[in-house]
């Protein structure tokens, strides 16, 4: 039963996220989350302030209930099918991540140094994540949809759009990654 | 009771993107410095099965287990709202290292500060909505 506890294959997650997206078709819905951002701002009465938040949210209760079920499949993982939560690197991802200076590289699912206690000391922390909150619903909203939506549903139905989308998230996740980061993290 | 299928699905949905460590920041910062394969296999072989459901559902005609059309709506035809979008969706991807799925999956992983991402993302939602019509469609 080792399996329970080590980090699960690209060939397992991939043909379940598929086998999710193809039911919720069967389902008579589509794979798409970040929809769930501007349902909760409607319902957090964003409507005063745009037009946009004002439609009939309750036809996507569904998926503030698969929402839902992503939270607790979280949990479920971290209590009972977890042991380290270690992160298995390239050894030159490591390497680049040392010279940023993040320390204990790996050994969680997430870098102390933009989620640890002493990282959130600093303000700086904060914007950090704030802002990168902000581009991901921003973006996400512009671009009518996120990796669920564009990347997987929309790519499986030969939308050019998507590809454009995906393009798009590539061209600034490359800019992110090699080029400001290494200039916030210097 | 009708959603209990959906709330089975996002449980599934969960397990499998924390167990594959897709809500790792680490492994988004790997994916785009192109130093493991990982996230590319989990993405092509969603798409890969992916389009092949799709085109066996549009061939066959598959109905909804309502026996409803299966909604395949295409998107809208553009090019600016994708690719600026995009562009701002994937910096803050690689920023915060999570998608919106991620977000709450690491929510109920117990990575609370991560709540401070998603007040952001409710920000950027709302934000987006407000200026929705000054931006190029």
């Amino acid at each position: 039963m080792d399996w329970i506890y080590e980090a699960w294959p690209w060939y397992v997650a991939g043909p379940v996220i598929a086998l999710v997206m193809i039911l919720l078709l069967v389902f008579g819905k589509s794979f798409g989350f970040s929809s769930n951002l501007r349902t909760v701002c409607s319902i957090m009465g964003a409507g005063k302030v745009s037009e946009f938040f004002r439609f009939d949210w309750k036809k996507q209760v569904w998926n503030l209930v698969f929402l839902l079920g992503a939270i607790i499949g979280g949990y479920v993982v971290n209590q009972y099918m977890t042991i380290e939560g270690a992160v298995n690197l390239n050894p030159k991802t490591v390497e680049k991540l040392s010279s940023f200076g993040f320390e204990n590289i790996g050994e969680s699912y997430l870098p102390d140094a933009i989620f640890g206690v002493e990282a959130l000391s600093a303000w700086q922390t904060w914007v950090f994540l704030i802002v990168g909150g902000i581009f991901v619903g921003f973006g996400a909203r512009y671009a009518g949809g996120c990796t669920s939506g564009h990347a997987i549903s929309g790519l499986s139905n030969l939308q050019l759009p998507s590809l454009i989308a995906v393009i798009g998230f590539f061209i600034g996740g490359l800019a992110m990654t090699h080029v400001f980061l290494p200039l916030f993290f210097n | 009771m009708k959603f209990i299928k959906f709330l089975l699905l996002g449980i599934i949905f969960g397990i499998i993107m924390a167990k594959a460590e897709i809500i790792s920041w680490y492994r988004i910062f790997e994916m785009f410095r192109f130093e493991s394969f990982h996230m590319y296999g989990v993405i092509g072989s969603a798409v890969t099965i992916g389009t092949l459901a799709v085109a066996i559902i549009k061939k066959y005609n598959i109905q909804t287990i309502y026996g409803d059309q299966i909604s395949l709506n295409p998107k809208e035809k553009s090019v600016s709202r994708y690719i600026f979008g995009g562009i701002i969706f994937g910096l803050g991807w690689a920023m915060t290292g999570a998608c919106p799925g991620p977000l709450f999956v690491l929510l109920g992983y117990g990575v609370y500060p991560i709540l401070i991402v998603i007040v952001g993302a409710l920000l950027g939602t709302t934000l987006y909505g407000i200026i929705k019509h000054k931006l190029p469609h």
